[in-house]
């Protein structure tokens, strides 16, 4: 039996199929039912001995040859297919994305965030007070007596009396500092204290570089030992980690505030390099400048009495600083007053990223 | 408080420089806050003398000029008229920056004709308006002698802070004082003889009120002339800034500089009869030198003469008696006031004169039978005339005080050793008193340091002196290895939900806690809030003058800017306080956000970019901020009351049991118009401290989870109910159908319109079934099917749709 012109013909016939629909025809034509092997295959039964067995040996052949050409051709053909469709499927990749809106954290936040991880590595923890504070708690238990002119220093926002208290309690006041916190804090908590405290303050004043909201961070270490060498250190320790420069100079200037004595200005060291403000220690000692950071300095014995602590047994430190200004060193931000303006350009450009919150631990 | 090196070195004798000086100062705690030095500016304009002055070739009114300079002879072009040969005049020369007309010379050619600088006159020097011609000095001033000192004005003039403690730094020879212990100098003695009185003051004082005025030194001066006062005195005062009057008045103004001792001279001539110190009858007034007149109060203190008012003591004096240039006969007084009772009649009249300045802070009660004496003499000096007694009125106030120390207290409070010897040698020449007693020194302070109460004070007194810079840096370091957390919970909550919003596309925001008043109003000042407990006295605008009683407001006034300013649709919150009342628990802390205009720009992937906010917006920020807050949405419960200034359809609040602890919703439209805002808004309140803290237990955190290895069945269900019928009532009723089996309900259609009747609305809901025990059978799917469709048209009144 000859099988070679059948295998040239279906051979030709798998190899002209040029979709799946045309290689199925072919494969019904060759190996289906009635197909033309088939059929052969049928006439074998008529066949005797030793004929029978050979055509039955060149038909399986020829069936599994049609057999593999078929897939091979079915798979050349659904790769072409599939190419085809892709080549269909091409999208413009400089598209944009579907737009998702991004926010942004303030930076007086991120500044907040900051000084809690600096100060919690320190041993301290956060304490919180009122806006609306009386009399005593913003001024007096602060060793502010009345009439002085350190009170004047304070441009103070007054509210009605409230006429349902006594004493100072009736009058009220929008707290001039956080230093009402470390009142509050002092009084209805045993010594040792080793806190921060941070949040609005009014005062006003209204100009480049005033506003009448405004917020300060405070710290307050009141125990047994507590010195003015511990303030310069804490200080120093603190200003170099907040503005990231290890050998940030740190200067302590004498000064008064009524609730601390001594006190004294603080001051970091910065120069000016082709008009831009750097902070550090310059190359060359001559250019070395200061800027007045935070207030700061030994509690005053009044103060820790007036909050019933034994000012011969206890002693501390405390400092204040204005949270707008060190972040406006921080982070190169001019003017003070775009901090409460809510212009959207603003927050995006100073904001902070919402997932990446400031620890010590990482970078 | 201004100065001038040269006053300064009147009182100190020192040789150290300028820039010495101004370090040490503020090493001492004298903040110096500007030192201005004329000469440094003046310095290149120097004396030159015109060789020759000719007509300029090609203009009629310059002269071409030859000039002789310290270095050479250069070519001037000069319009003056003055110009002439063999004047001394002023040269600007080439490279020199002329301040008063801010102008930097140059090398030029006026009219062909070479010109090296400027033949300057006073005005462009800034000395003067005049401007006739140029500078013409002597003849025989010398070619090179900077004019700076020709001028008098080569004194360097330095200004310090005068800290509220530290009075006697409001006198030049308290800031002596201080150089001086600090170790830039001595302190020059002063001249305190006494003047021997040639006749009896005939002009007595009386002290009705010892506790505003305890003492009172007057003397009668006679046969004074009163014009001018000298150069000298005129271009000290003149430096630090004060106006010449008369050489009187300027003797008293150079007595509040130098040493810190405000005095006054009274007429004596408009004087009737005698002095009286006493309080101010409620209205009496009195019109003061400086063109003001006042109404006074009983609490203020007043000199008098028989007639009536003459000055408030220690504040400002009166016109009756001021001294001109006919005075002939002075009359001066010296005496002390009360710090407390001239700070308050000073602010209450709004005065702000030098001698309030320093009678508040606290002159030195001991310095004034000397300073009467010298003034007293400088007054023979300049003025002329004969003096006569002094009058001492009163006693001197009690100011003595001793304050028990222990020097190596010093050390527990500084943390590095001042040694005992050094403390004393400071505490010595600064003028303290001390008695040793053992170990425990008696320190009396002086007279001219009010502020020194206690150990701390002496412990700064030396510290400063010996400089801050000495005070070494040990670091606070945590008791335990690991640092505890530090946030208040409150603080941790305000953390979470700030990162929550800023992630879901709000941008924070910071802005008053004060609004204005009408604005309050609309926001529930009136309801809920202590408004007028709430009303500041003294609001620095009107626009700031109530505090906020929501956060509201100022976001959308925020959002409105920003529209204004060509970028709408702003995302914004903002996490602070609200305040309802005065008291603490009345100022919660709110975080509050809006979403205004669209969700963003127009968009290629369809309308889902740009569409409207809406009220879910808000609900959603809501309660992903409650979730921040650790309250599940399971927890909370959403009811339709809302405040008023939401828009009462689509405006909801949050409960926690009984808590409201949330607010959302669209805006009422109302108050968006009074706020001038066009687009829609919606936004959102919550209470971030109304949600109760979790318990704190010392188990797992996490309750077990039970993860079934059953797949999990979907359902859906359609309902046609009554359009009033909350979504929210098919939900929960379906979850109340098998707690345990149900893991899921939500709604993913709801339609209104064709196919569904008028009033009614079609719900569809997909509910998820979760089998824990077994494979569900079809007859247990139908089971659960049937019990659903009953139970929900039992509770609703509604039919599924078919």
């Amino acid at each position: 039996m000859d099988t070679a012109a059948l295998k040239q013909e279906l051979t030709q016939m798998v190899e002209a199929a040029n979709d799946m629909t045309s290689l199925e025809n072919v494969r019904v034509t060759a190996l289906g039912k009635k197909g033309r092997i088939t059929d052969l295959m049928k006439n074998l039964g008529t066949m005797t001995g030793e004929e029978r067995k050979n055509a039955g040996a060149a038909l399986n052949v020829l069936k599994d040859e049609i057999s593999a050409l078929i897939e091979k051709q079915a798979a050349d053909l659904s790769a072409q297919e599939l190419d085809q469709r892709l080549a269909n499927e091409t999208i413009d990749v400089t598209l944009s994305p579907r737009p998702e809106r991004t926010g942004s954290i303030h930076p007086i936040s991120q500044t907040m965030d900051e000084l809690v991880s600096i100060f919690a590595d320190m041993g301290f923890s956060v304490a919180e007070g009122p806006d609306v504070e009386d009399d005593f708690h913003n001024f007096t238990a602060l060793n502010f007596p009345i009439g002085h002119p350190a009170r004047e220093m304070h441009d103070t926002f007054y509210l009605p009396d409230d006429e349902t208290k006594e004493g100072e309690a009736r009058k009220k006041v929008l707290r001039t500092h956080t230093s009402n916190v470390q009142i509050r804090h002092m009084t209805n908590n045993k010594p040792p204290h080793k806190i921060i405290c941070f949040g609005r303050c009014y005062r006003s004043d209204w100009d480049m570089t005033h506003t009448p909201v405004f917020h300060q961070m405070e710290c307050l270490y009141i125990d047994k030992n507590v010195t003015m060498a511990n303030l310069k250190g804490c200080l120093s320790d603190f200003v170099r980690a907040f503005f990231n420069v290890d050998d940030l100079p740190v200067r302590f200037r004498p000064s008064y505030f009524p609730f601390t004595e001594p006190s004294a200005e603080v001051d970091i060291g910065c120069w000016r390099e082709n008009g831009e403000l750097k902070l550090g220690r310059p190359k060359d000692p001559a250019d070395q400048k200061w800027l007045e950071i935070l207030g700061s300095g030994m509690v005053h014995p009044n103060v820790l009495k007036n909050c019933g602590i034994d000012p011969t047994e206890y002693q501390g430190f405390a400092f204040g600083m204005g949270l707008e200004r060190a972040t406006m060193l921080k982070y190169g931000i001019p003017d003070l007053r775009s901090f409460f303006d809510a212009d959207t350009r603003w927050l995006g450009h100073y904001g902070f990223d919402p997932l990446n919150r400031p620890n010590r631990a990482t970078k | 408080m201004k100065f001038t090196l040269s006053w300064l070195k009147e009182h100190l004798d020192t040789t150290a420089s300028l820039t010495e000086i101004v370090a040490k100062l503020t090493d001492v705690g004298l903040e110096v806050e500007d030192v201005n030095d004329p000469a440094a500016k003046f310095a290149p304009f120097k004396v030159v003398e015109v060789i020759e002055a000719v007509q300029h070739p090609n203009a009629d009114r310059l002269r071409v000029c030859q000039v002789k300079t310290e270095t050479g002879m250069i070519q001037v072009v000069c319009g003056a008229p003055n110009a002439r040969a063999g004047m001394k005049a002023v040269l600007a020369p080439e490279g020199s920056y002329v301040p008063a007309i801010d102008m930097t010379m140059k090398k030029t050619k006026i009219r062909d004709v070479e010109s090296n600088g400027m033949l300057a006159s006073e005005r462009e020097m800034g000395l003067s308006e005049e401007h006739n011609g140029i500078i013409d000095l002597p003849a025989d001033t010398p070619i090179g002698t900077p004019m700076a000192k020709i001028f008098g004005l080569d004194d360097p003039v330095i200004e310090i802070k005068v800290l509220p403690n530290r009075p006697d730094s409001a006198g030049i020879r308290g800031i002596a004082r201080d150089l001086a212990v600090a170790g830039l100098g001595t302190l020059k003695p002063l001249n305190t003889k006494a003047v021997p009185a040639a006749y009896e003051t005939p002009i007595k004082v009386t002290l009705q009120n010892t506790d505003a005025c305890p003492v009172f030194f007057g003397r009668l001066i006679k046969g004074v002339k009163n014009g001018p006062s000298p150069e000298w005195l005129q271009l000290k005062l003149k430096a630090i800034g004060l106006r010449p009057i008369s050489t009187l008045v300027d003797i008293t103004n150079y007595f509040t500089i130098a040493h810190c001792r405000p005095l006054h001279v009274f007429d004596a001539e408009k004087i009737k009869g005698n002095i009286h110190v006493r309080y101010a009858k409620n209205g009496e007034t009195f019109d003061a030198l400086n063109d003001k007149s006042y109404e006074l109060k009983d609490t203020m203190t007043v000199i008098c003469d028989d007639s009536g008012v003459l000055g408030l003591g220690g504040i400002v004096g009166g016109t009756s008696t001021g001294v001109d240039e006919n005075t002939t006969n002075v009359y001066l007084e010296c005496a002390w006031f009360d710090p407390m009772k001239i700070a308050r009649a000073g602010r209450s009249l709004e005065v702000l004169s030098d001698a309030r300045y320093r009678f508040e802070r606290g002159v030195d009660p001991e310095f004034m039978a000397d300073a009467t004496e010298m003034a007293t003499q400088m007054i023979l000096d300049l003025c002329g005339g004969e003096a006569g007694s002094v009058i001492k009125a009163g006693e001197l106030p009690q100011w003595q005080r001793t304050v028990e120390y222990d020097p190596s207290y010093a050390t527990k409070l500084m943390g590095y050793e001042i040694p005992a010897a050094h403390q004393k040698d400071i505490l010595t020449k600064l003028g303290f008193q001390i008695t040793e007693k053992g170990n425990v020194w008696s320190v009396v302070p002086p007279s001219w340091r009010p502020d020194i109460e206690g150990r701390a004070d002496l412990v700064e007194e030396s510290a400063r002196i010996n400089g801050f810079d000495k005070i070494p840096a040990i670091s606070v370091l945590k008791d335990g290895a690991v640092a505890r957390s530090a946030e208040t919970p409150r603080l941790s909550r305000m953390r979470k939900v700030r990162g929550t919003l800023a992630s879901h596309g709000l941008q924070e925001c910071i802005t008053w806690s004060m609004m204005a008043s009408g604005m309050a109003e609309k926001f529930g000042a009136n309801d809920r809030q202590k408004a007028k407990a709430l009303r500041l006295t003294n609001p620095i605008s009107a626009e700031l003058d109530q505090m906020r009683p929501s956060i509201l407001p100022n976001l959308i006034q925020a959002a409105q800017r920003n529209t204004d300013r060509g970028h709408a649709n702003a995302a914004l919150f903002e996490i602070g306080p609200v305040f309802f009342g005065t008291d603490l628990q009345e100022q919660p802390m709110v975080a509050s956000g809006i979403r205004t205009g669209s969700m963003g720009d127009r968009h290629w992937s369809g309308a889902q970019a740009n569409r409207s906010v809406d009220a879910y917006d808000a609900k959603a920020d809501a309660l992903q901020t409650l979730a921040a807050c650790g309250l599940s949405a399971q927890g909370a419960q959403i009811t339709r009351e809302a405040p008023s200034w939401y828009h009462p359809g689509r405006s909801g609040s949050i409960r926690f049991g009984q808590n409201v602890v949330a607010y959302f919703g669209e805006l009422h439209p109302g108050v968006l118009k009074a706020l001038d805002m066009k687009d829609t808004v919606v936004g959102f309140e919550v209470f971030i401290e109304s949600v109760p803290e979790p318990k704190k237990k010392n188990g797992t955190a996490f309750p077990l989870v039970q993860l079934s290895q059953f797949m999990p069945l979907r359902r859906d269900f359609a309902f046609i109910v009554d359009q009033k019928v909350d979504a929210d009532a098919i939900v929960k009723t379906v979850h109340l159908v098998d707690r345990e089996l149900i893991n899921d309900v939500s709604v993913f259609d709801v339609y209104m319109g064709k196919g569904v009747d008028p009033g009614k609305k079609s719900v569809a809901i997909n509910v998820t079934l979760q089998p824990k025990e077994r494979t569900l059978t079809d007859a247990d799917i139908e089971t659960i099917s049937k019990k659903i469709v009953d139970a929900v048209v039992a509770k609703t009144g509604a039919s599924l749709r078919s």
